[in-house]
């Protein structure tokens, strides 16, 4: 495992792309730095980032990857080495290398701009949704035998996690108004990882948005203990399912 | 060594592989022919793994391959069209797939050397032609000593000398006693490699014996010609193999 | 110097006229206020006393030296006055009685004219200073405070005013009580550089109390923030609402106020900034909105108010409103979402601002909707809505945003 882990990293590091993702978090990061001198503003700014251009690269890049590997996947396979394992070291592999450039690119200009301790909700954060978005990169590239097809569905998770699904819960809250919607907000948003990201976010920066009637509900909920727990329980089943799904289709797939 | 019972895969409602028998022994060579689209890389592809077949079992060395992994230990595979990470040089290829196998113990590099790859290995494998990636995959298949060989289509795109070179390679290791599988189009290749022809149409077998047999049945000297009477007097279809 | 130790002599002259007696017991504070007369001072040296309720019917003094301590050990009111003219100085009262029928207080006085509460400090009773009927009271520097953790129903306000007048209240704290500041019937009244903090309810609570003026106080993190009724004519000047967060928590609550002056007033890191009702006539200039979940809740049935030269800035809504016609007039503020250019180069946006987004009308009906509050979806909504306003009250709109923020005065808490 260790072995081909290593194969898998030095096969990511040599597309160089995650080394141009890394440039760009840098850029925008420090670049987001020097416009404001409120950290705080800062990492609300980077929210924005982190809820768009994360998934995106993430889930295209794993999807594109997988492709690209196929040659090495096909070249593992007549070796004596399990599929599991050919799956999960190209997951880990993609999955922390693009998490690494991640944590580099938003932490190293925040360490140099003073700001280290309010970006580390983000950086969590972002590593959720980092592994939950290569999940959904190597189940869409498991969906479909055709890479254009597959960075089709990968594109179609992306809008629908990032706009479509919001717009969904909009209509559904507007449409039933006159029922208490807290728990099923809470439910609905918590079955969207970018939603629930983002909330967690929210709670840890920007509390005076959250603090209507509604607002301070949600703030008891994800504020204490159990909370927590929840919202750490339900971004972890986001990374496992669709990863669960695309390693079992991976095994039961023809190459 | 290998044997495949009612073995069955569907692509789509395409039945590639039809409830194929198959027992294949150590020491033999096995010619597998058949027309494109007939089964063959399907049947060498469920050997591997590769492919999961719909129903039926395939074991390898006495045991069901089904989502196991271990027992490709025992199997060097070449591929009809080696396809390699591009940006690895050929070093770092032959380094990897050794490192992924930390205690094989017989290694065999001579085809490094006869085919002249010792030179190359410092080029990346995208730069490399067509016939030298063949080459790579032979160098491969040999690479661990395996008991069973399964070769697709090994001389295609091969220079004539690394043809020799091969063959010589192949028929040596069959003499040691091991399992071969090859497919090819030329059948000049297999007259000297093969003992067992194993004809494939429309994912069924067809047609299984050694090839003496098949000579004494059509009264040919040679194996591309026994095939050809064979063609005619079975019905068999046979034009992607006999071009007029 | 010279005229200080003229005016000490002429002072003490003065004194001398009538008695004065130092105690240093509970026996001999008692002994002393019985003899007392009209005019009387009382010096209390420091110490625990624990005289029981203190009655005091004439114009005298009760001075503390070195802060003693009156102790109501949690049965009885400390003093109460029933006199004009008496000061209570330098004292420490603490742990008055508790009743849900008397409104025991440490310092209670009614019709006590010209009564002057100075540096004493007041820990743990159940009101603190309660008045009434009473003019011209001065409340000042005073430290009152409740440390124990207390129901809003089992605890009284910090300074209780009712039906009075031309009261000075200035640099007192108050913290832990139900209101800090609570006044119904009073009038002509200044309530200057107090810092009301961690009350249960209100910071600030008034109803009926007209001509008042609020200067340079903080009322920081109380339960509701501040919330004034029922009122006109009043002066908020350079006042600091801030941290006052929960779900029904405001900097400031405006309900049926009047013809009044709200200018200068810093409104930080609230749920919301101020929320207004049945309100008119009021100029709200160059105060601070920033950080607030809504600066401003204009209901509908607000009309003929001011925004002037305010700074909006950071926060999640600027203005939000319940109806669609809007009687208010909003110009020249500073809106830091605000997007336009301005050609001409004179600081003023040459298109105009819409303070109120799409969102927060659809949070202002659907409040569970706020779990979407910075998602993409919302984004687009609001930017689309900006460009074509359908929904969202046509004139809400401030022509002449500032391009720049005012720049009135240091953020400070």
């Amino acid at each position: 495992m260790t072995q081909m882990l290593k194969y898998v990293l030095q096969d990511v590091i040599r597309a160089r792309f995650v080394l141009f993702y890394w440039l760009f978090i840098v850029a925008v990061t420090t670049l987001l730095f020097q416009l404001d001198s409120d950290p705080a503003k800062v990492v609300v700014s980077l929210l924005n980032v982190i809820l768009l251009v994360v998934p995106l690269v993430c889930i295209v890049f794993t999807t594109i990857h997988f492709f690209n590997s196929y040659e090495f996947i096909l070249l593992l396979m007549a070796q004596p080495i399990a599929r599991k394992t050919v799956f999960l070291s190209q997951y880990i592999g993609v999955a922390s290398s693009l998490a690494l450039a991640f944590l580099a690119g938003v932490g190293l200009p925040a360490i140099a701009f003073g700001g280290a301790a309010k970006v580390l909700s983000i950086l969590g954060i972002g590593l959720f949704i980092t592994f939950t978005f290569v999940s959904l990169g190597f189940l869409a590239a498991s969906l479909s035998r055709d890479k254009a097809k597959a960075i089709g569905i990968a594109l179609l998770f992306w809008i629908y996690f990032a706009l479509i699904y919001d717009g969904l819960i909009l209509w559904v809250v507007y449409a039933f108004n006159d029922y208490p919607l807290e728990i099923p907000t809470l439910i609905l948003t918590s079955l969207n990882p970018l939603d629930l990201g983002r909330i967690v976010m929210l709670l840890s920066i920007d509390v005076s948005a959250l603090m209507g009637y509604t607002g301070a509900f949600f703030k008891e909920f994800f504020g204490n203990l159990t909370g927590e727990i929840f919202s750490l329980a339900m971004l972890s089943v986001w990374v496992l399912w669709p990863l669960w799904v695309a390693l079992h289709r991976f095994k039961h797939n023809d190459l | 060594m290998i044997s495949l019972k009612k073995v069955t895969k569907y692509y789509g409602r395409l039945k590639t592989l039809s409830e194929v028998d198959l027992e294949l022994k150590a020491g033999y060579g096995y010619a597998l022919l058949g027309p494109n689209g007939s089964g063959k890389t399907t049947l060498i592809k469920s050997i591997l793994g590769l492919v999961i077949p719909d129903s039926g079992s395939i074991e390898v060395c006495n045991e069901p391959i089904k989502q196991q992994s271990q027992y490709r230990k025992h199997i060097g595979y070449m591929p009809q069209v080696g396809q390699y990470p591009a940006g690895l040089r050929m070093a770092q290829l032959f380094e990897m797939i050794r490192g992924l196998r930390p205690d094989a113990k017989n290694i065999d590099e001579e085809l490094i050397e006869t085919l002249g790859l010792r030179p190359l290995m410092d080029k990346r494998m995208y730069s490399l032609s067509g016939g030298t990636r063949q080459k790579v995959s032979a160098a491969l298949a040999f690479l661990f000593c395996p008991v069973i060989l399964i070769l697709d289509e090994p001389t295609a795109g091969l220079d004539p000398v690394a043809v020799e070179i091969l063959k010589e390679k192949i028929i040596r290791e069959k003499k040691s006693g091991k399992l071969l599988i090859v497919t090819s189009h030329i059948l000049s290749d297999l007259e000297e490699i093969a003992t067992h022809m194993v004809y494939l149409f429309e994912g069924s077998v067809r047609y299984n014996s050694p090839v003496e047999e098949m000579k004494k049945e059509t009264g040919e000297k040679t194996f591309a010609k026994s095939i050809a009477t064979l063609i005619r007097h079975q019905d068999l279809q046979f034009n992607e193999l006999v071009k007029p | 110097m010279k005229w200080v130790v003229t005016f000490c002599l002429l002072f003490l002259a003065v004194m001398t006229l009538h008695a004065k007696s130092t105690v240093q017991t509970t026996d001999a504070l008692l002994r002393e206020l019985k003899k007392a007369k009209a005019g009387d001072t009382i010096i209390i040296k420091s110490g625990h006393y624990k005289p029981g309720n203190i009655i005091i019917d004439k114009p005298m003094t009760l001075i503390g030296e070195g802060l003693p301590v009156l102790d109501g050990e949690n049965k009885i009111e400390i003093i109460t006055v029933l006199a004009k003219d008496v000061t209570i100085i330098g004292l420490k009262l603490i742990n008055t009685g508790v009743s849900s029928m008397n409104d025991f207080a440490a310092i209670k006085a009614n019709t006590a004219h010209r009564l002057k509460v100075r540096d004493n400090v007041l820990v743990n009773s159940f009101f603190g200073i309660h008045i009434s009927n009473t003019i011209g009271a001065e409340i000042i520097h005073n430290t009152i405070y409740h440390d124990q953790v207390a129901e809003e129903s089992s605890i009284g306000n910090g300074i209780h005013l009712w039906k009075s007048a031309q009261a000075k209240i200035e640099n007192n704290r108050v913290s832990g009580h139900r209101d800090g500041i609570y006044f119904e019937f009073v009038t002509s009244s200044a309530v200057k550089n107090n810092y009301i903090e961690k009350n249960l309810r209100y910071g600030l609570h008034f109803m009926f109390s007209h001509e008042n003026q609020y200067i340079e106080n903080k009322f920081i993190n109380n339960g509701a923030g501040v919330a004034v009724m029922y009122t006109h004519s009043i002066k908020m000047i350079k006042n600091i609402f801030s941290q006052n967060w929960g779900s029904s928590s405001y900097g400031m609550l405006l309900k049926d106020i009047s013809d009044s002056e709200v200018r200068e007033n810093q409104f930080l890191n609230n749920t919301v900034g101020i929320h207004m009702e049945g309100s008119s006539r009021i100029k709200f200039f160059k105060n601070i909105f920033q950080g607030n979940g809504y600066a401003l809740r204009l209901q509908a049935s607000c009309d003929n108010n001011d925004f002037k030269q305010n700074n909006f800035q950071q926060n999640t809504f600027d203005v939000t409103t319940n109806g669609v016609t809007v009687l208010n007039n909003i110009t020249g503020n500073y809106w830091d979402r605000y997007e336009g250019y301005d050609l001409n180069k004179d600081g003023v946006g040459d298109t105009g601002y819409r303070p109120v987004s799409l969102y927060s009308m659809i949070v202002e009906r659907v409040p569970a909707s706020i779990l979407l509050w910075r998602s993409f979806m919302v984004f687009l909504l609001d930017r689309a809505e900006k460009n074509f306003p359908a929904v969202i009250p046509e004139n809400l709109i401030d022509n002449k945003p500032s391009m720049k923020p005012y720049d009135l005065f240091k953020k400070s808490n």
